[in-house]
């Protein structure tokens, strides 16, 4: 039974331009010990969507207009009262954010903010809630734990701070880390370790891992399944190696196209032709298509195009998308 | 702790290098940083310094002073300073010095009480307008706007001679109207920070509203509430001055600065040492608190100050 299991999850705006479809009927399930890539372009609603299942949405503007994603077979996130998410958030469900120079109360000690995130959910006195904190922070390889927590948070570096910030989410072992670009605002070098650290805890709390992210690198080194997502829908969804090896959607192979390589040296870099639709619009048919500069069959010009299975584990969205081939484009280019 | 056992030998070889092993060793708060940086503003460490020697005059002074601050001597009205009544006496024989300290108990009492009471107000109210949002926070803002709307002194004036007066009532009334401008300042920093992401953080966390709001949210607006504050007070004690100068505040025999120089201000002509001593006490307090809170907002905020 997968831990977290959602159903047409649609997370709509509604803004003075019309309503923004930042989510438009996005499902998808994760097992436990398992991790979920999910990858798009900006605007394409990763982040939007995994907000909406943390009731982080603010609403106005935002409104989770359907869908319903189970907790552990048994509690709809999506119908929670505010009540009761705050006990499952922090508990069952926690979250990293992209920037940890910010993600941090800069007024208060580091051994507060750790302290307190324990301290909401477990009854445990203040010493022990101390050592364990002291315990965590030596677990995301903060050295001399017992002297830094009582640190603040800028007197600590970036990458220090995303270690603080795990350690934070993964006290009370919640069963679901949301990463929300763990390692956008970090170093390549620091990236890596991080990212080494977040598989570690992982392993050591047995819990599930939504890894939301543009870069594919990322991905395809820490993730069991991948969803891609473009205009608040799922276009691909595979294992890693149906994901990079078998691409099916254009998108997905324009992604890919898009990661530059050192082989690569002197030549123009490829970028996917034209911008990312305007949500406000209603789109009727295949989102992709409408990108300038791309050519389709106009098969589905005014249809929605469906999933379809490829195999057991891969599932795509049809398009009629034809992406000229690499050394044409970077000609032109 | 003196020598750091981590330290490899190299390092111990540098001793010139001098660091406060002590503060690192605990972590330096925002709020030691902006201490620091105060404590190198020379005109605002010296306005810290006259404020303190105005509240040990004005508090501790009295219980030292020979004289009763309403107790008359008809024998010697209106002297000019000497050595038995420094500051001389006023036209009822009173020893101008004890009313002075006294006078500055009710000034610096209003100033610092009226000054608590709007913050009190004005934080809770703003931040918990601003972190709600939405139909809460027009609802709330537009009740501001409303009493912003209202002729403040006359305000003060009408529950003045509709009540009885006393000093708690005056205490109360010109704290309920300085916090409509705190709550708009704290409603404005809460709805910027309350989109940064350690905000988000504590909400995913699990935490409460009410313990964002207050744990999370306020410590980050007291810079600006604290330097907003400390020109607070001097406002409160200028409304409470002019309202004692129309007669409207303090009664008598009890003095505050304002009546003070308005007594000063009526016997200008032969004796103005009775307008120019209490006078002098009132604009150096108000000059020092205005010197305090732009130290502090250097202090506080570093990126604003000029150099």
């Amino acid at each position: 039974m997968p831990i977290l299991d959602v159903k047409d999850l649609k997370t709509y705006f509604h803004t003075r331009n019309g309503t923004v479809r930042a989510v438009d009927g996005v499902s998808f399930s994760v097992e436990r010990g398992e991790t979920l890539g999910i990858v798009g372009e900006s605007g394409s609603g990763k982040s939007v969507s995994c907000y909406s299942l943390m009731g982080l949405i603010p609403q106005p503007p935002g409104r989770i207009e359907g869908g319903q994603a189970i907790l552990n077979g048994e509690l709809d996130l999506l119908s929670c009262s505010e009540k009761e998410l705050q006990k499952i958030r922090g508990k069952k469900v926690s979250m990293i954010f992209q920037d940890p120079m910010t993600s941090l109360n800069p007024y208060l000690r580091v051994s507060t903010q750790i302290i307190e995130a324990l301290r909401m959910h477990e009854a445990v006195s203040r010493k022990e809630a101390l050592d364990r904190s002291i315990q965590a922070l030596e677990e995301v390889g903060i050295t001399e734990a017992s002297e830094r927590i009582q640190f603040y948070p800028h007197e600590f570096s970036g990458g220090m701070r995303q270690r603080v910030m795990i350690a934070m989410s993964m006290i009370t072992h919640p069963e679901i880390l949301i990463a929300d670009e763990p390692t956008t605002a970090l170093d390549v070098t620091v990236q890596a370790q991080i990212l080494e650290l977040i598989r570690d805890r992982q392993k050591a709390n047995n819990s599930a891992v939504i890894l939301i992210t543009h870069d594919l690198g990322v991905v395809a080194g820490m993730c069991d399944r991948i969803n891609v997502m473009y205009a608040g829908k799922i276009v691909e969804s595979g294992t890693a190696d149906d994901i990079f090896y078998n691409a099916q959607h254009p998108y997905t192979v324009a992604l890919q196209r898009s990661i530059p390589s050192l082989g690569s040296k002197g030549k123009p870099l490829y970028t996917i032709p034209g911008l990312p639709p305007d949500l406000s619009q209603p789109i009727p048919g295949d989102a992709f298509a409408l990108r300038q500069g791309l050519t389709s069959g106009g098969k589905w010009d005014t249809t929605p195009p469906s999933l379809k299975q490829v195999s057991d584990t891969h599932w795509v969205r049809e398009s009629d998308v034809i992406l000229p081939p690499l050394e044409e484009v970077l000609d032109v280019g | 702790m003196s020598v750091n056992p981590k330290l490899s030998p190299s390092e111990k070889r540098l001793p010139q290098v001098s660091v406060d092993i002590d503060a690192i060793e605990s972590g330096t708060s925002l709020w030691q940083d902006a201490w620091y940086r105060l404590k190198k503003n020379h005109l605002a460490l010296a306005s810290f310094w006259v404020l303190g020697f105005m509240a040990v005059f004005c508090f501790i002074g009295p219980f030292f002073s020979p004289y009763d601050f309403q107790s008359t001597d008809l024998e010697s009205t209106l002297q000019l300073p000497q050595l038995k009544h420094p500051f001389g006496t006023d036209d009822l024989g009173r020893d101008q010095l004890t009313r002075v300290m006294v006078g500055g108990r009710v000034s610096l009492g209003v100033g610092i009480i009226a000054t608590t009471v709007s913050l009190l107000i004005g934080v809770s109210y703003g931040a918990t307008a601003a972190y709600v949002g939405g139909k809460v926070d027009a609802t709330m803002m537009r009740i501001v706007d409303v009493l912003y709307a209202l002729p403040f002194t006359i305000f003060v004036i009408l529950l003045m001679t509709i009540f009885e007066r006393s000093i708690v009532l005056l205490f109360v009334v010109i704290g309920a109207v300085e916090w409509l401008t705190m709550a708009r300042i704290v409603r404005g920093q809460v709805l910027s920070l309350k989109k940064q992401e350690f905000v988000e953080a504590a909400v995913s966390l699990g935490y409460s509203t009410r313990r964002i709001i207050f744990r999370h949210i306020i410590p980050n607006v007291l810079g600006v509430v604290v330097i907003y504050a400390t020109l607070t007070v001097p406002s409160v004690m200028l409304l409470e001055s002019f309202l004692s100068f129309l007669g409207l505040g303090v009664q008598p025999p009890m003095p505050s600065w304002g009546s003070l120089i308005k007594l000063g201000a009526d016997n200008i002509q032969l004796y103005p040492h009775l307008l120019i001593i209490p006078a002098l006490f009132f604009s150096a307090t108000l000059f020092s608190l205005n010197f305090l809170g732009d130290g502090l907002r250097d202090a506080l905020d570093p990126k604003s100050s000029k150099d």
